[in-house]
């Protein structure tokens, strides 16, 4: 069997049949049970090589023909592999626990098995296409049949729409780019095709607006499992670009401009989310926030790119998780999300509260959470580049940190007299639970990614060598 | 000779075409417009892609405008009211848009001409205007089934000039799934919120 069969096919067909044929009670334990068991198998079963299990040898093929074109997963995706559809049974797992309609787990396993394929797919820049198509599938997750389709979904069918054609165009002029490097004009051209198709797909400023108004129309947890899902890729995806050019890889000014785009994300990302009345609008400013530190991150002039990329990608999952699960725990109760509704729901619902605070705390790059290597890291590498991007970076994470501080004193402002509550189900306070654990475990043992990022600087052959 | 006759007269219905698509209030004319649209279409991608390939492409198309008539066609026309109110005030700026599209085609196909050998005046000009159309549509509206025309619009003018450089069919078999979701996603996004709660729920 070839690795593309079975890390893109099956997880499309099954959830092809769970749209269709599945009781919807089961959905999200079949569709979660299947993305752990394929993380397993990425985890267990290095790709092209032979495994001898007693007298049986198995061995997954890398590549698969399709149209002429080849879908291709080497020894060097598996772990890669293994984090994404981990990253998504966990998500599927917990789609019960947030009450999330079920259609979701079909089309999320679709979703992450078209994303699969944007990293398979060879020549690498089609990936455009199935980042467009995944983005489609989205759609019917994001509105409800039921209800009118807000500005923030017309906005991202149409930006993810025309990033496409403008990344697929750059790929063609990039050939040409590399072909006589000394041409300024094609170059300049070339490099600016390409900024623009990934400002659209990433949201760069100012085409995010989207993200903060689809977290206020459609279903917090369905947007959060989008707004981990698409940039992840993405990331990967523009990390294959960097790869793959020299020019790009070396040239400052793209390097300058790879840093501004991302500083420019993280301090008004910040901004705004620290002026946000609304929970779920500070949940989208500050996945902006995150995006912006993993272009910052991909803009790095060091050997490091890499490493620090996936140590903010991971726990980015596990955050987006935590906190759209508490987020729509409390929206069934709260259902506009504004501080209006929410205060004092930190008496009856306290588990989801302290999720959601711990959640965005590990976003801000609290100390003791998950997303605190990675912030060092980082800062300890933009600290010997800039001090000014140094700055700006503190200032948008100092954003997000009273953006936390306001919404927890909105939480808390309940009359003295009210008595403490519990009202998250035992579903909802055990899946809140594991991830509030995860998010320390990955906080202070860090260490414990280590087996999974210390292969993927070989997914890219120039990047980080 | 002949055959540039015929491509720069596609040329001439893309304008045409385009141009009803961005001032017209009618959603039947808009339909009817990009499904003239496509066969314009169609003739420049058969100029660089085998016939069957841009078959499927005109086929794709067509199948893309039924979806969306079908849907438009049992919908109540409320939102036609709502868009007559603001349309009127903006007809000669939108005419005038296209002038201003058709000036920036009319001076950037020279130079995409010269920077990509091998492309003809009519494939570049024909592309550049409906991805300029297609853009200046997306600027001007924000009602879902106008969003996806100029979403339609800007794809077609992108497929033309990427046939010319792109012969795979793998990725013609993509783009042509991607247009064909574009459409699919906007009969849902019109369909969406239309049907009362309480129906849907006996229905599941």
């Amino acid at each position: 069997m070839s690795a593309p069969l079975i890390w893109i096919l099956i997880p499309f067909v099954v959830g092809f049949s769970i749209l269709f044929f599945l009781h919807q009670r089961f959905a999200p334990l079949i569709a979660g049970a299947v993305s752990a068991i394929l993380a397993l198998i990425a985890l267990i079963f290095p790709i092209d090589t032979a495994l001898l299990l007693g007298s049986i040898s198995i061995k997954i093929s890398a590549s698969i023909q399709f149209f002429g074109r080849s879908f291709a997963l080497n020894t060097a995706d598996g772990p890669l592999i293994a984090i994404i559809y981990g990253l998504a049974a966990m998500w599927f797992f917990g789609t019960e626990a947030s009450g999330t309609a079920n259609r979701f787990v079909s089309l999320g396993l679709m979703i992450v098995a078209l994303l699969t394929a944007s990293i398979a797919v060879e020549p690498f820049l089609f990936a455009a296409l199935l980042l467009d198509m995944a983005a489609m599938l989205a759609i019917p997750l994001l509105v409800p049949i039921y209800q009118k389709p807000g500005r923030g979904v017309i906005r991202f069918l149409t930006y993810q729409t025309l990033a496409m054609p403008f990344i697929l165009f750059s790929g063609w002029m990039l050939a040409g780019v590399e072909a006589s490097p000394g041409d300024v004009g094609s170059t300049l051209q070339a490099g600016t095709i390409l900024g623009l198709g990934f400002a659209f797909l990433l949201g760069v400023f100012p085409l995010y607006n989207w993200i903060p108004m689809l977290m206020e129309e459609a279903s917090p947890y369905v947007t959060g499992f989008l707004l981990w899902a698409l940039p992840t890729f993405t990331i990967i995806f523009a990390l294959g670009f960097l790869d793959r050019y020299t020019w790009l890889r070396t040239s400052p000014q793209i390097s300058n401009a790879i840093q501004f785009a991302g500083v420019f994300m993280v301090a008004s990302g910040g901004l705004f989310a620290s002026q946000q009345k609304h929970i779920g609008r500070i949940m989208g400013y500050a996945a902006i926030v995150e995006t912006g530190l993993l272009i910052l991150a991909m803009g790095l002039k060091s050997t490091e790119v890499v490493n620090i990329t996936f140590l903010l990608l991971i726990p980015r999952g596990l955050e987006l998780a935590v906190w759209a699960l508490a987020l729509s725990i409390i929206k069934r109760k709260a259902y506009s999300l504004r501080f209006s509704e929410i205060q004092g729901m930190a008496r009856s619902y306290p588990v989801a509260v302290a999720a959601l605070i711990l959640a965005h705390l590990s976003m801000t790059g609290f100390p003791l959470l998950a997303g605190f290597p990675s912030r060092l890291a980082l800062w300890q590498e933009l600290a010997r580049q800039s001090l000014a991007t140094s700055f700006w970076v503190f200032v948008g994470l100092l954003g997000l940190l009273i953006a936390v501080a306001r919404t927890l004193a909105v939480f808390v402002m309940a009359d003295e007299k009210k008595a403490w509550e519990w009202n998250e189900s035992w579903v909802q306070t055990t899946m809140l639970g594991l991830g509030v654990i995860g998010l320390f475990i990955l906080g202070m043992f860090p260490q414990t990614l280590q087996p999974f990022i210390s292969k993927l600087p070989t997914l890219f052959e120039h990047l980080g060598q | 000779m002949a055959i540039e006759i015929v491509s720069w007269i596609a040329v001439g219905i893309m304008l045409a075409t385009s141009t009803v698509l961005l001032i017209s209030r009618d959603w039947r004319m808009s339909i009817g417009a990009l499904a003239v649209q496509y066969v314009a279409a169609f003739w420049l991608v058969t100029r660089h892609l085998p016939f069957v390939m841009g078959s499927a492409k005109l086929i794709t198309g067509w199948m893309v405008v039924a979806a969306l008539g079908m849907t438009r066609l049992g919908l109540p026309s409320a939102g036609d009211e709502k868009e007559s109110a603001f349309l009127p005030r903006g007809r000669w700026f939108r005419v005038t848009l296209m002038f201003v599209v058709v000036f920036v085609t009319a001076g950037a196909t020279p130079r995409i001409e010269s920077a990509i050998p091998g492309l003809s005046w009519q494939v570049i000009a024909g592309s550049l205007l409906l991805i300029g159309a297609g853009v200046a549509h997306l600027g001007m509206t924000s009602d879902t089934l106008n969003v996806i025309f100029g979403l339609l619009t800007v794809l077609t003018g992108f497929e033309i000039l990427y046939a010319a450089i792109e012969s795979s069919i793998l990725v013609t078999g993509l783009l042509a799934v991607t247009n064909l979701g574009l459409g699919i996603a906007g009969s849902y996004l019109l369909i969406a919120g239309t049907s009362p709660v309480e129906e849907i729920e006996d229905e599941a």
